[in-house]
């Protein structure tokens, strides 16, 4: 039984850990929602090219870690600003569904420009300095530096967000937009500088997440941004997508999940992938507004 | 006027593309050069590419190799393996590394009568019941036996966690030969699971751990083992790893770095103890085109060429069927990681070879024969 109950101990840090992640690329997926009512399919791949900005950074431009941390999240996210421009802007009065197949065409863009670009061959993001794979004991349990500085990172950018949503103006027009854009167009907001706001935040969070991620599973590939952005959706569905706090309830809920699935059957190890997608259908067929039930659309 | 006279030109460039194309052999080559286990791709590549430079010709004719990605994926293997048959017209095609990979390209080799052969696919499956599909290395009853013998004799281990992939057919397979023959000896395992692409196996780790195996056995590929060792360190495991073939690429060391010191392996080949005299020629000249020493998978790459090229020498002619039959007839041909005989079940019998990882090197430990 002691031995049990380290293992479970040791696995509640395991799933905070990897929910915590789960919980950042969320956010961004829920922000855009939020705002445009667009699942951005491609998030998952600017999360993956924000941790290759951060590798390029500092292994050919030799940057200090904390700059090309920083210089990643700026640039991806402008990168965030001009998929916005180039991809979704024209087609912001289209159906949705035109949007939602471009979010999956610039998917398939991104990784295949990494591929083109960066190559096929997974690269080795040995690039950080070693103190964040530091070990932390507590009780019997071992747990990676790293696992804190996710769990706070989260909830630091969390707090940004917030601030910025409640306290600022362009967070009160994002606000606006969220409910109606011609109306908050109409009060004098400049819909399409807000817009792209949301963009830029969004992507700087999955560069933000790419990069720890990538700390935690020190491998870059073009095609690493799939199953973490799926997950991450799935997180963002369950937590109520549009909603910033469901989001990282979600992300952590996701994550306790899949661990503990594991944890407690671990012959079930290699299918676990299936229990997030059956808990998104789930959640579809049970509960499509998620946990936190803020956006209930309303017909006319 | 003018039409015939375009006609003409057209029919003249065709004729002449036939006339070229009968000078060349075109052989077929079906590797992962991206994605999850590009690097496999990547040293069997090295390998042939290293081989047609040194023998560039058969039949007095000059020898194309036709090379086609399978971006690490079961689909699209098969639609490369039909691709070099349907468009390329290749009298044979080299490859895939993955067993499940061959496994997807291997029933269209056969129903179109090409001789696949691959470098590397270890899992018994790939070539039973098959006419077409053969390899140049051994096969997993006996790599997961080598691997259970040490354990036991070396390693001292009477207890091991067994981590299978699966979403392979290399991993299932060689998993279960080792516990066989593990549990038989008198072992116990804990057997866990997971599935390529995953990178988090702190859970199954945790699990593992908690029955204190005196050894962590992984069947996998590379980018599993070297997030999956760099988990298990920081988890506080301090034993050594094992693994099979599928361990060895210069990813596993650079993502894992000093995690996977203490890891050994089976393997076919290493460069500092080539078993034959063409394996002393290939590791010089290998070290003098790339600058590196080769790998077991570059080993088997440059092997894989030159029987499909000793068939086709053999059968004297680029009949498909005839290069089949050739293959399948080898004898003791002298190869890089070997001398090796092909048997009418498509297999070839080697002795295997279990090397370490210290301080980031993969440094030769013992050879065991069959």
């Amino acid at each position: 039984m002691d031995i049990g109950l380290n293992a479970l101990i040791q696995n509640i840090f395991n799933s905070l850990s990897l929910g915590g992640l789960y919980a950042l690329i969320a956010v961004g997926y829920t922000m855009v929602y939020g705002i445009l009512r667009l699942i951005n399919f491609a998030h998952g791949d600017i999360f993956m090219m924000g941790t290759y900005f951060a590798f390029y950074a500092i292994t050919a431009f030799f940057l200090p870690w904390y700059l090309g941390f920083l210089m990643a999240i700026l640039i991806t996210g402008l990168l965030g600003f001009s998929i916005e421009k180039i991809a979704y802007r024209p087609l912001r009065n289209a159906p949705r569904i035109s949007s939602l197949i471009t979010a999956i065409g610039m998917s398939f863009f991104l990784e295949s420009f990494a591929v083109v670009v960066f190559g096929g061959i997974p690269k080795s993001f040995n690039v950080y300095p070693k103190f964040f794979s530091d070990i932390i004991l507590i009780g019997q349990s071992r747990i990676p530096l790293l696992t804190f500085i996710t769990i706070g990172v989260t909830f630091f950018l969390f707090l940004i967000l917030w601030w910025i949503l409640y306290k600022t103006k362009i967070g009160l027009a994002m606000r606006a937009i969220s409910v109606d854009i011609p109306a908050t167009s109409l009060m004098g907001a400049n819909v399409n500088n807000i817009i792209s706001t949301t963009f830029v935040l969004g992507s700087a969070f999955a560069a933000v997440a790419g990069i720890l991620w990538a700390m935690k599973y020190p491998q870059v590939q073009p095609y690493m941004g799939f199953t973490p952005g799926l997950k991450a959706f799935i997180a963002a569905v369950i937590g109520g997508i549009g909603s910033i706090q469901g989001a990282i309830v979600g992300g952590f809920l996701l994550g306790f999940l899949e661990i503990m699935i594991v944890g407690f059957f671990p012959s079930l190890a290699g299918y676990r992938d299936v229990f997030a997608y059956v808990v998104l259908i789930a959640i579809l067929m049970f509960r499509p507004t998620g946990i936190f039930k803020i956006y209930s659309e309303q017909k006319v | 006027m003018k039409k015939v006279l375009i006609l003409t030109g057209i029919i003249a460039m065709l004729l002449a593309s036939f006339a070229i194309a009968d000078d060349v052999v075109k052989i077929g080559v079906a590797l992962p050069m991206t994605g999850n286990i590009s690097s496999f791709g990547q040293m069997v590549w090295q390998g042939v590419e290293l081989a047609n430079e040194m023998f560039p010709t058969v039949l007095g004719k000059k020898v194309e190799l036709v090379l086609g990605d399978t971006r690490s994926d079961k689909t699209e293997a098969a639609n490369v393996i039909s691709r070099l048959i349907n468009l390329n017209n290749v009298v044979g095609i080299l490859g895939e590394v993955a067993s499940s990979n061959t496994m997807a390209g291997a029933p269209i080799a056969e129903k179109y009568h090409i001789p696949l052969l691959s470098p590397a696919s270890t899992n018994p499956l790939v070539t039973q019941g098959k006419t077409y599909t053969s390899r140049v290395c051994f096969i997993d009853p006996f790599q997961g036996h080598v691997a259970a013998v040490f354990a036991i004799k070396n390693l001292k281990a009477k207890s091991a966690a067994v981590f299978t992939d699966v979403a392979q057919d290399y991993s299932v397979g060689l998993s279960n030969f080792f516990i066989k023959d593990f549990t038989a000896a008198g072992g116990v395992v804990y057997k866990e699971y997971y599935q390529s692409g995953d990178q988090d196996f702190s859970a199954q780790l945790t699990d593992a751990l908690s029955h204190n195996p005196d050894v962590i056995y992984i069947s996998g590929y590379y980018p599993e083992i070297a997030l999956m060792a760099k988990q298990a360190r920081q988890l506080g495991y301090k034993g050594p790893f094992l693994a099979g073939d599928g361990a060895e690429a210069p990813e596993l060391v650079q993502i894992a770095g000093s995690a996977v010191n203490g890891l050994y392996y089976t393997s076919h080949f290493n460069a500092e103890h080539p078993v034959t005299k063409i394996g002393q020629e290939f590791v010089a000249k290998f070290e003098e085109k790339y600058h590196t020493s080769p790998s077991a998978l570059a080993a088997l790459g440059f092997d894989d060429y030159l029987v499909m090229l000793n068939a086709i020498e053999r059968a004297g002619s680029t009949d498909p069927v005839k290069i089949n039959e050739a293959i399948r007839s080898t004898k003791n041909f002298e190869g890089v990681t070997g001398y090796i005989t092909i048997g009418s079940d498509g297999n070839a019998v080697k002795s295997a070879v279990i090397n370490e990882v210290v301080n980031g090197q993969f440094t030769y430990v013992t050879t065991i024969n069959p």
